[in-house]
C-alpha cells in the first residue's frame, strides 16, 4: 500500500535518523511512503495564528497533492503533524480563511480539506496494525537468533548491530503537539494517552508510566530562556528515570533537542522510529 | 355568531415595555367576531379578572382571548374567571405575547406586529372552540416513592403522617442512600448515621410504609390518581421471613473479592452481603455474579452456617403490580466519572480520591476504621490538597455546566475535621469561588479559614503528578498573588461534580416526566411549582431535580409530600376533556395512531359501522379518554384524518395558521 509522506525540514538535517528509520521500517512492514514532490516547510516555526495565512500555503500545497493522489498523508515530526492536521481542519471548516487561500492559490477546484493526515504512530496502529507489527518483530528476532547461531565460534562474523528492544523499560514522551488541542488533533486522550505505550508493547518493550509524559519540554523557550527549558527537561527525565525507565522515546525533533541539552541525568533519548527499526532487525 | 372579547395584559413593563398593548387591543376590535377589547396593567390581578368577568356578562361574550403570558402560567386562572362569569372554561384562549414575543424581541414595531398576529390566531381559534366538560376519575389512596435515600424516606414519612399508604422502591439492598455513606454533616457536624438511621428505622416500622428494597420499577401505566406500576423484586436468595440478620453468612462466605459499593470500591465485600451494618432491612442478598455457588455449583457455605435456614438458592425475581394515586421521584445522585479529568491522576494514583471516598475513609465504619491514611501505603498524610469544581461549572463538554452546590461546604467540613483531628497535617484548598449561602454556612467556612488555618488558594490546579517517591506534585496557580504554586502533597481530594443517578432518564421515560440535558427532572414551574413534574401526578424530591444539600432535600421532601397528600385527599379528580377521538367512518384501521400513542390510550375494535346507510363490519380505533393526555401525536400521525383532538381540532389549528398567514 502506498502513502503520501511529508518528512519536514528537520528530518532532512538534524533528525535524519527519525526519517530514515520511518521509511525503512514502513518498507519492512510492506508499505511504501511516497515523498510529496517539492514539499516546503510546513510553517511549524510560526504560530498557528488564524489570520496569518501565508505561512499555511506550503501545508495546503502538500495536502492538496496527497488529496489528488487519493492517499493518506503520513507525517512523523510532531510539529509538522500538528500544523498539517490543523491547517487541513481549517480548510475543511470552510470560512473566509479557506476562501482566501483558495483564491490566492488560484485553485480551479477549491481545496476543502479532503486529505487525511495521519501521524506515523497512527499509521502503525490503524493502517499496519500493532498485531502485525508484533508478528513482524517476532519473526525478525527468530531470524536474528538463527543468524547468531550460525556464526563461527571464533567471532570472525560481524554481529547484528541493532540495539535490543525486548523487555527494555521504555518511557514514552508525548510532549504537547501531538495531543493538544485535543478536539482538533483527535490523537489520543490528552491526559491519559496510550498509543505510545501500545506501540512499545507491540515491539516487545516494557512501557513505563511516568506523570511527565505529556508535559512540555520547554519548546522554543530554549532560545531565549535556556534555564527554563533545561529545568522542564530535567523534570521529565528525572521522573522517567525515577520510575525505572532505561530509555525515553519521542517523535519530536524539538523535544529531542531539549531533552538532550539536559545533561545531568544520563538516560538515552531516542526517536521512536529508531526502536522500531531496531526491533525489526533493520541495520540502519 | 360568536361574540369574542380580547383582553391585552401589560404585565407591568414585561409586555408593555416592548409591545404597544393599546394598539393590539385596537387592532383586536377590528377582528371579525370581536365585540369587546381592552388592555389592562395586570390582567391576572383581582381587578383584571373582575374586568374580564364583567365584560363577559355585560357583552354576553361567547369566548375570550387573553393576550398575556404563557398558558402554563395563567391559563387555569383565566379559565376559572370565565367559569365564574358563567362561560365554559374551554372557551378561553391564551395568546402568549410575553415568553414568545415581548421577552425575545427588542424592536417595538416588530414585536407589536407579531403580538397582533398571535392575537389574530387566537381569535380565529376561539371562534371555533366548543364548550367542553371535564370528566371525573377516582383516586387510588396510595403513593409510590422511587428511591430510598433521605429524600425518599422523608417524603414517605410525611405522607404516612397524613394517614396514607406509601411504598418505597429502592434499587439497592438497603434504604439510606448517599447520606448513609457520609461521616459528618455540615454545618453542625453531627454524625450522619446518628440523624439518618433513626429515620430509617421509623420508615421500616411505620405501618403505612412498605419497603421494597433490592427492587426496581419496571413499567408504569395509567395517569394521575390511577397509576399502575410493575415492580421487580429481585431475588435476594435469602428469605426475609426467616433471616435473623445474625451476619454469620457474611463472615463465613469464602468469596470476598467483590468491590464494596457502599465503600466506593475502596475495599471488598463478601458475595453474600448487607451494604453496611445498620442496613434496613437487615437481610443480606447474594450477589450471584460473585458467588461461588452460583458460578461453579460448589460451595454452599452460607446455607450450611445459617441457623435459620434462610438461604434459598432457588429464589427467583418476583413481579408485583400495585396501583397508586401519585408517584414521587427521589432517585438522587452519583458523582461523575473522572476519566476525562486525568490531569488530576485519579486513575493513576490511589492517593488521589474523591470527596465521597474521603467520607468513607473518615468514617469509623469505613475501610480504614476512620483513620486518615493513604490507600497506597497506609501512611498518615501530612500535606493534603483539596481541588474544588472538578467537573462542575465546566465550560467545555468534559464536565457539567452547573455548580454542584454542595462541594464548597463539604470541602470546608472535611478540611476542618482533618485540621481538628490531625493538627500537624497541612490542608490547602484550591477554589474558583467560594459559594456558601445558607443559614450558618458562611460562618462555617470562615471557621475553617480563621480557626482551623485551612489554606484557601483562589485558582485552579493544572496537573497532579504522582512521583516515584509517592509524593503527588500539585501544580496550580494562585490568581490573587499571581504566582505559580507547586505543592508536594501526600493526598489529593477531588470535589467531583454530582450528576443525577444513571437510572433517572430511564425512570423519567417510564413516567413520561420531562428531563433536562443534564438528566435532572424538570419541575412544572421554576418558581411556582418546584416539586411537581409537568406530568400530572408525578412529584420530585431531592437531587433528582437539581443539586441540593440535606436540609434543602428534607424541606423539598416535605413539600412533595404535601402535594401528594393534597392529591390523595381528593376522592375525584377532574380529567382533561381535551382528548382525542376517532371518526369511525374515516378510520381505515391502519394502527398508526396506536403505535405513536405514548400513553397506550388507543386500542382497536371491530365494530358495525353505518357507512351512508350501508352497515359494514370494520376495525376502527377507539380512544380511552381516561388514559389520553391530549398530546395530539395521533392526530398528526393519522393518514386518513380520522383522529381529532377536542379543543385542538384540525379545523382550529388550520384557522390559526390561516390567521397567521393572512
Amino acid at each position: 500500500m502506498k502513502y503520501s509522506y511529508f518528512p519536514g525540514c528537520t528530518l532532512k538535517y538534524k533528525a535524519k535518523e527519525l526519517d530514515i528509520c520511518a521509511r525503512e521500517s514502513a518498507k519492512a512492514l510492506g508499505c511504501e511512503l511516497e515523498e510529496i514532490e517539492e514539499w516546503q516547510c510546513c510553517g511549524g516555526v510560526y504560530t498557528m495564528q488564524k489570520d496569518e495565512l501565508a505561512t499555511k500555503l506550503a501545508s495546503v500545497r502538500a495536502l492538496m497533492e496527497a488529496a489528488q493522489k487519493g492517499q493518506a498523508l503520513v507525517t512523523v515530526c510532531s510539529a509538522c503533524h500538528h500544523v498539517l492536521k490543523r491547517v487541513n481542519l481549517m480548510m475543511r471548516e470552510g470560512g473566509p480563511e479557506c476562501d482566501r487561500i483558495n483564491n490566492y492559490m488560484n485553485n480551479e477546484i477549491p481545496y476543502r480539506g479532503e486529505a487525511k493526515v495521519i501521524h506515523y504512530l497512527e499509521f502503525l496502529r490503524d493502517e499496519v496494525g500493532f498485531d502485525k507489527i508484533k508478528e513482524a518483530v517476532e519473526k525478525a528476532q527468530t531470524a536474528r537468533k538463527a543468524k547468531d547461531q550460525e556464526d563461527p565460534a571464533d567471532g570472525t562474523a560481524q554481529k547484528v548491530k541493532t540495539e535490543p528492544v525486548k523487555d527494555v523499560k521504555t518511557a514514552p514522551y508525548y510532549g504537547c503537539l501531538l495531543l493538544r488541542p485535543s478536539a482538533q488533533m483527535a490523537f489520543d486522550d490528552p491526559e491519559n494517552p496510550s498509543i505510545m505505550e501500545d506501540f512499545i508493547e507491540a515491539i516487545g518493550g516494557k512501557p513505563v508510566y511516568y506523570p511527565y509524559r505529556n508535559e512540555c519540554c520547554g519548546a522554543y523557550t530554549s532560545i531565549k530562556n535556556k534555564d527554563h527549558a533545561l529545568r522542564l527537561s530535567w523534570e521529565i527525565k528525572d521522573s522517567a528515570a525515577g520510575f525505572g525507565a532505561e530509555k525515553i522515546i519521542t517523535a519530536c525533533p524539538l523535544c529531542m533537542y531539549n531533552l538532550k541539552q539536559e545533561k545531568e541525568i544520563e538516560i538515552p533519548v531516542i526517536y521512536f522510529t529508531r526502536i522500531l527499526a531496531d526491533a525489526l532487525g533493520l541495520e540502519i | 355568531m360568536p361574540r369574542i372579547g380580547v383582553f391585552v395584559c401589560h404585565c407591568g413593563t414585561n409586555i408593555a415595555g416592548t409591545i404597544d398593548v393599546a394598539k393590539v387591543a385596537e387592532m383586536a376590535a377590528a377582528e371579525q367576531g370581536v365585540v369587546f377589547s381592552k388592555d389592562y396593567q395586570y390582567m391576572c390581578s383581582q381587578t383584571g379578572q373582575t374586568l374580564i368577568i364583567d365584560a363577559i356578562k355585560e357583552y354576553k361574550l361567547t369566548g375570550i382571548v387573553v393576550c398575556s403570558c404563557s398558558p402554563r402560567m395563567h391559563e387555569t386562572t383565566f379559565r376559572n374567571a370565565a367559569q365564574r362569569a358563567g362561560l365554559n372554561p374551554y372557551m378561553v384562549e391564551i395568546a402568549n405575547i410575553r415568553e414568545q414575543c415581548s421577552w425575545i424581541h427588542k424592536d417595538r414595531e416588530e414585536a407589536t406586529e407579531k403580538a397582533v398576529i398571535l392575537m389574530r390566531a387566537a381569535v380565529a381559534k376561539v371562534c371555533l372552540n366548543t364548550p367542553l366538560t371535564a370528566g371525573e376519575s377516582g383516586v387510588t389512596k396510595r403513593a409510590l416513592v422511587i428511591g430510598g435515600g433521605i429524600a425518599g424516606i422523608q417524603t414517605a414519612l410525611d405522607i404516612s403522617a397524613a394517614g396514607f399508604k406509601v411504598d418505597i422502591v429502592e434499587k439497592t439492598p438497603s434504604i439510606g442512600g448517599r447520606m448513609s455513606q457520609l461521616d459528618k454533616t455540615f454545618p453542625t457536624l453531627d454524625c450522619s448515621a446518628c440523624i439518618l438511621t433513626p429515620k430509617m428505622v421509623e420508615a421500616a416500622s411505620d405501618e403505612n410504609i412498605t419497603l421494597y428494597t433490592y427492587s426496581e420499577v419496571e413499567k408504569v401505566s395509567g395517569f394521575v390518581g390511577n397509576f399502575k406500576v410493575d415492580i421487580r423484586k429481585k431475588a435476594r436468595s435469602v428469605r426475609a421471613d426467616k433471616c435473623t440478620g445474625c451476619g454469620v453468612c457474611q463472615e463465613k462466605c469464602p468469596s470476598k473479592k467483590a468491590p464494596s459499593e457502599f465503600n466506593r470500591g475502596l475495599n471488598n465485600r463478601s458475595a453474600i452481603y448487607t451494604p453496611f451494618a445498620q442496613a434496613i432491612p437487615n437481610v443480606p442478598v447474594i450477589d450471584r455474579e460473585n458467588c461461588i455457588k452460583f458460578q461453579t455449583g460448589k460451595c454452599g457455605v452460607c446455607s450450611k452456617v445459617c441457623q435459620a435456614n434462610a438461604i434459598d438458592y432457588e429464589q427467583e425475581d418476583e413481579m408485583i403490580t400495585v396501583e397508586y394515586g401519585a408517584i414521587v421521584v427521589a432517585t438522587g445522585f452519583d458523582v461523575i466519572n473522572l476519566d476525562k479529568y486525568d490531569e488530576y491522576a485519579y486513575s493513576k494514583s490511589k492517593d488521589v480520591i474523591t470527596s465521597l471516598e474521603l467520607e468513607r475513609i473518615m468514617n469509623a465504619a469505613g475501610p480504614t476504621g476512620g483513620h486518615l491514611e493513604r490507600l497506597s501505603d497506609g501512611k498518615a498524610p501530612k500535606e493534603i490538597v483539596f481541588i474544588q469544581c472538578v467537573g462542575s461549572r465546566c465550560a467545555d463538554e468534559r464536565g457539567k455546566s452547573y455548580c454542584s452546590k454542595i462541594c464548597c461546604m463539604y470541602t470546608a467540613k472535611q478540611a476542618m475535621l482533618i485540621r481538628d483531628k490531625y493538627p500537624d497535617t497541612n490542608v490547602t484548598v484550591f477554589y474558583i469561588d467560594i459559594r456558601t449561602p445558607g443559614k450558618n454556612f458562611d460562618e462555617f467556612y470562615r471557621r475553617a479559614v480563621e480557626d482551623y488555618n485551612v489554606h484557601y488558594i483562589k485558582g485552579q490546579v493544572g496537573k497532579v503528578l504522582p512521583e516515584s517517591s509517592g509524593k503527588l506534585i500539585v501544580v496550580g496557580s494562585d490568581i490573587i498573588d499571581a504566582r505559580h504554586v507547586i505543592i508536594p502533597a501526600d493526598m489529593v481530594v477531588l470535589a467531583a461534580a454530582i450528576e443525577p443517578n444513571k437510572d433517572a432518564r430511564k425512570i423519567a421515560t417510564m413516567l413520561t416526566a420531562s428531563i433536562d440535558n443534564n438528566n435532572f427532572l424538570t419541575e412544572a414551574h421554576a418558581k411556582l411549582r418546584p416539586v411537581e413534574s409537568p406530568t400530572a401526578g408525578i412529584f420530585l424530591s431531592g437531587v433528582c431535580q437539581g443539586p441540593r444539600d440535606i436540609p434543602e432535600t428534607v424541606a423539598m421532601a416535605g413539600s412533595a409530600a404535601a402535594k401528594v397528600i393534597g392529591l390523595l385527599s381528593k376522592d375525584r379528580l377532574k380529567s382533561n376533556p381535551c382528548t382525542a377521538h376517532s371518526d369511525e367512518l374515516m378510520c381505515n384501521g391502519c394502527s398508526t395512531c396506536e403505535k405513536v400513542c405514548p400513553y397506550g390510550a388507543i386500542s382497536y375494535e371491530t365494530k358495525i359501522v353505518n357507512d351512508h346507510g350501508v352497515k359494514k363490519e370494520r376495525r376502527v380505533a377507539v380512544v380511552n379518554a381516561a388514559l389520553c393526555q391530549g398530546c395530539g401525536a395521533c392526530t398528526v400521525a393519522c393518514p386518513s384524518g380520522a383522529m381529532d383532538l377536542s379543543g385542538f381540532s384540525n379545523r382550529q389549528i388550520i384557522a390559526e395558521v390561516d390567521a397567521v398567514c393572512r
